[in-house]
């Protein structure tokens, strides 16, 4: 039994397991060519806790659901942590939103600091009593020689609050620990409280950055669940504004890397030219960040025979000038000192924290959601995924080059090929009792929309996981060893999403 | 009387050319990536809104931090008058003035240093260390320099040195002074925390060395910082201009042009510098500080040999 990529189940198809046997199953799937995609808890009554796992083979494209129940006061189940390691963050995340203690847990603190879903008592009623910023337990490095250092969560740059806490030996960084969670704004809660259309614009709002990634996933959990098929024309829709996305993002990122190194020509080219992306979405559909392109049934803009035309001219032009300007990038001795063996992650540690978009391709690990659990018009299209090797700062910075090649190819591709017909049809009423699913290749990566539905029809339970969510571990193993100055070229690299982990 | 006019006249030339450099590096800067930059005032107009701006102290800090803009500008200030103007001597000058020169630079950086450790600020305390580490290699090469001018130049005075009315002969000296030249331009990126050593407009806290140690000052504190961070550039571009040009027309004014010509010449090569090249890793900046002075202990060579 199982799942694909934008399919739904009914909840009483999915098999229940005992504790030890749920344990056990998902460790072997994992441990078996799958991978964790998601794992999250879900109240079914006042102290019955359900907990889903979904486990997905990346070479196959199928998804297996697992689930089992707990109770008691507290409910406490045995960690997966000690076995698959990628699982740490949900667990600690199942620990917070339903008070659940995975037993044996190796570094077990909250998440984001709220109080649990169930009001009952908290995992840490010591620490949830204080606010943001308090005496967190961090990990410690003691001695005479090693000093702290703390960062954030207010910055020097215009970026998101998070605080970093460095335990280091002179300029060499000995470990480091982030903590999140200011940004938490419980959409995940908010989501199963609102109307469909409340829906559409919060999902837009997940990540500010990751807006049509995330809005194209909640649309196909709606789709699915009530049942509509949207038009070929509307998925190529939404996959051009997913790549301009991509390629927008990609761009900027370049651009911060080269600014974050002092090498200012490709920081202002680049710069300029992430601003002529973000003009192509606005020219698409009014919003230069895709905000309102993509509601469930289909997208609200179309792109008339004229506007493609007009495109496809500008992508041409954007093409030539990302080709000389990256050439300028990386091809600079001074850079590719900067960039070459910084904050490597091998490919081995990239599988065991469970990387996934750019940065776990840029240390081998060929994960792509548009190849792997190609859904919609992915199913027509294919980009080739993008490797390297090394999986360093330049790593990270070539995988984004490529994938900034391969969709403005797509891009000329799809807008000369357009499929014809309706851009919308109106969902119908959705399934009762159903879960559905939804993968998407943002541009940080994979991200996942999980709906449960009640008897009713409403929601019931809605889960988002961030590409972020997965990689946040790894940039904090990247610093080990590192010099202190170099992290915020190694932060750039990945430039994960606080908003996107927090929720 | 005739000295306190020629200190004014060096503070007036001094104090207003050195926020003017700093606009030429920006300008260049902005120019070299198609941008079109601030104006060439902007620095003075930056100086002034700070001056009129309030100080802000933490609570943590002590009068060591209150005092040290005070040492640290008047230090420059000082050290701003050892500073020959090509053929026009400079208004402080005595045998042994480059030791002076050496330890008021020494005094001004202990206070920086000293200051952003009162901050009790882990960034700070980072700077700082940094820049005393890099301290040590600059030191010794400038130090490694400044003797193979004296020994060119048969004197220790900076002004006889560098500044005499007929300049240290490139037919001559050539060997000696490219490599003193190219060892003292590597000190000037150094010490004033330009790229590849530092990167002056950088935001992030964890890289800096000159600017987080700055970074508590406010107002006028700050301006006192910023300005002595532009002297310092001046004084050191100052003693590499008459270096640089052999040319002493022997009258004050056109020699003044030549000088300050040689001045604009050189913050236009560093803006160049800074959009061409990408900011060295940290631990890597200390081999180029050893090559500045591998460069002046050969030039030391260089000099016994043909002294022999």
């Amino acid at each position: 039994m199982h799942l694909f990529n934008g399919s739904n189940i009914f909840l009483k198809d999915i098999p229940v397991y005992s504790e030890p046997e749920f344990r056990g199953l998902v460790i072997a799937a994992c441990q078996n060519g799958g991978r964790l995609l998601n794992f999250f808890g879900q109240a079914l009554a006042a102290d019955l806790i359900r907990l889903l796992a979904i486990v997905g083979y990346d070479d196959e494209g199928k998804i297996v659901p697992y689930a089992t129940t707990l109770s008691g006061s507290p409910a406490s189940y045995e960690c997966l942590t000690k076995d698959w390691f990628a699982a740490h963050l949900f667990e600690r995340e199942i620990a917070e939103q339903w008070a659940v203690v995975p037993r044996e847990h190796p570094w077990l603190k909250p998440l984001r600091y709220h109080e649990n879903y169930r009001g009952v008592p908290d995992v840490w009623p010591q620490v949830m009593a204080k606010t943001i910023p308090g005496m967190y337990p961090f990990y410690k490095v003691e001695g005479e020689e090693v000093h702290e250092v703390g960062v954030g969560p207010v910055h020097a740059g215009i970026i998101e609050p998070g605080h970093f806490r460095f335990q280091c030996h002179g300029e060499q960084v000995l470990h480091l620990e982030i903590q999140l969670g200011y940004q938490h704004r419980g959409v995940e809660s908010l989501m199963t409280s609102g109307d469909l259309r409340r829906c559409a614009l919060l999902s837009e709002s997940i990540a500010g950055d990751t807006v049509v990634g995330h809005s194209t996933a909640f649309c196909e959990v709606v789709e699915s669940l009530s049942g509509c098929l949207i038009p070929a024309r509307a998925q190529a829709i939404r996959a051009v504004g997913l790549e301009l996305e991509r390629v927008a993002n990609h761009v900027g990122d370049l651009a911060a890397l080269s600014a974050d190194v002092g090498f200012l020509p490709p920081a202002a080219f680049f710069g300029r030219m992430r601003g002529d992306y973000l003009n192509l979405l606005l020219t698409l559909m009014g919003n230069r960040f895709g905000k309102g392109l993509c509601r469930p049934g289909g997208v609200l803009f179309d792109i008339p025979n004229d506007m493609a035309a007009e495109l496809i001219r500008e992508l041409k032009v954007c093409q030539k000038e990302f080709e000389d300007v990256s050439e300028l990038l990386f091809t600079r001795p001074s850079v590719l000192a900067r960039f070459e063996e910084l904050g490597v992650i091998s490919s081995e540690s990239a599988f065991k924290y469970g990387l996934v978009g750019p940065a776990g391709r840029a240390s081998q690990l060929a994960r792509d959601i548009r190849t792997d659990y190609a859904s919609g018009i992915w199913q027509f299209y294919h980009i080739p995924v993008s490797l390297a090797a090394t999986g360093d700062v330049y790593g990270r910075a070539l995988v984004r080059r490529q994938e900034v090649l391969r969709s403005l190819d797509f891009l000329i591709r799809i807008l000369s090929a357009l499929p014809e017909g309706m851009i919308f049809v109106q969902p119908g009423p959705m399934k009762k009792d159903a879960m559905a699913l939804s993968l998407v290749e943002g541009w940080r990566g994979e991200l996942m929309h999980i709906a449960i539905t009640d008897w009713k029809g409403d929601w019931a339970r809605y889960k988002i996981k961030d590409p972020s969510f997965h990689n946040w571990t790894a940039l904090a193993m990247s610093m080990r060893g590192e010099e202190i100055s170099d992290f915020p070229l190694c932060n750039k690299s990945f430039n994960l999403s606080y908003a996107g982990h927090d929720l | 009387m005739l000295l306190l006019k020629s200190i004014v006249l060096q503070w007036l030339y001094v104090g207003l050319m050195a926020p003017f450099l700093c606009g030429v590096i920006i300008k260049t800067k902005a120019l070299v990536v198609g941008r079109v930059g601030p104006p060439l005032f902007q620095p003075f107009y930056d100086l002034l809104k700070l001056t009129r701006k309030q100080n802000v102290y933490s609570q943590t800090t002590t009068f060591i931090f209150r005092c040290a803009p005070v040492v640290v500008l008047s230090s420059l200030l000082i050290l701003s008058l050892f500073i020959p103007l090509i053929s026009q001597p400079a208004p402080i000058r005595f045998a042994g003035d480059i030791l002076m020169f050496v330890y008021l630079l020494g005094i001004g950086r202990f206070f920086l240093i000293a200051s952003s450790f009162d901050t009790g600020f882990s960034f700070a305390g980072m700077g700082a260390s940094r820049e005393a580490f890099f301290s040590c290699f600059t030191e010794v090469a400038f130090f490694m320099n400044l003797i193979i001018l004296a020994l060119l130049a048969q004197s220790i005075s900076l002004s006889q040195m560098i500044g005499a009315s007929t300049p240290l002969s490139w037919p001559l000296f050539g060997p000696a002074l490219i490599l003193v030249v190219s060892s003292l331009f590597l000190i000037l990126l150094a010490e004033n925390g330009r790229i590849p050593v530092d990167d002056p407009a950088t935001h992030l806290e964890l890289t800096m060395i000159h600017e987080v140690m700055i970074l508590d000052y406010s107002g006028r504190d700050l301006a006192a910082m910023l300005y002595g961070a532009m002297l310092k550039f001046l004084i050191f571009a100052g003693i590499l201009v008459p270096l640089l040009v052999p040319v002493r027309l022997g009258q004050a004014f056109p020699d003044l042009l030549v000088f300050t010509a040689g001045l604009i010449a050189i913050a236009v090569l560093v803006g160049i510098i800074e959009s061409i090249m990408a900011r060295l890793r940290l631990n890597r900046v200390r081999h180029l500080l050893l090559a500045a002075f591998a460069l002046a202990f050969f030039g030391f060579i260089v000099t016994l040999w043909s002294r022999l």
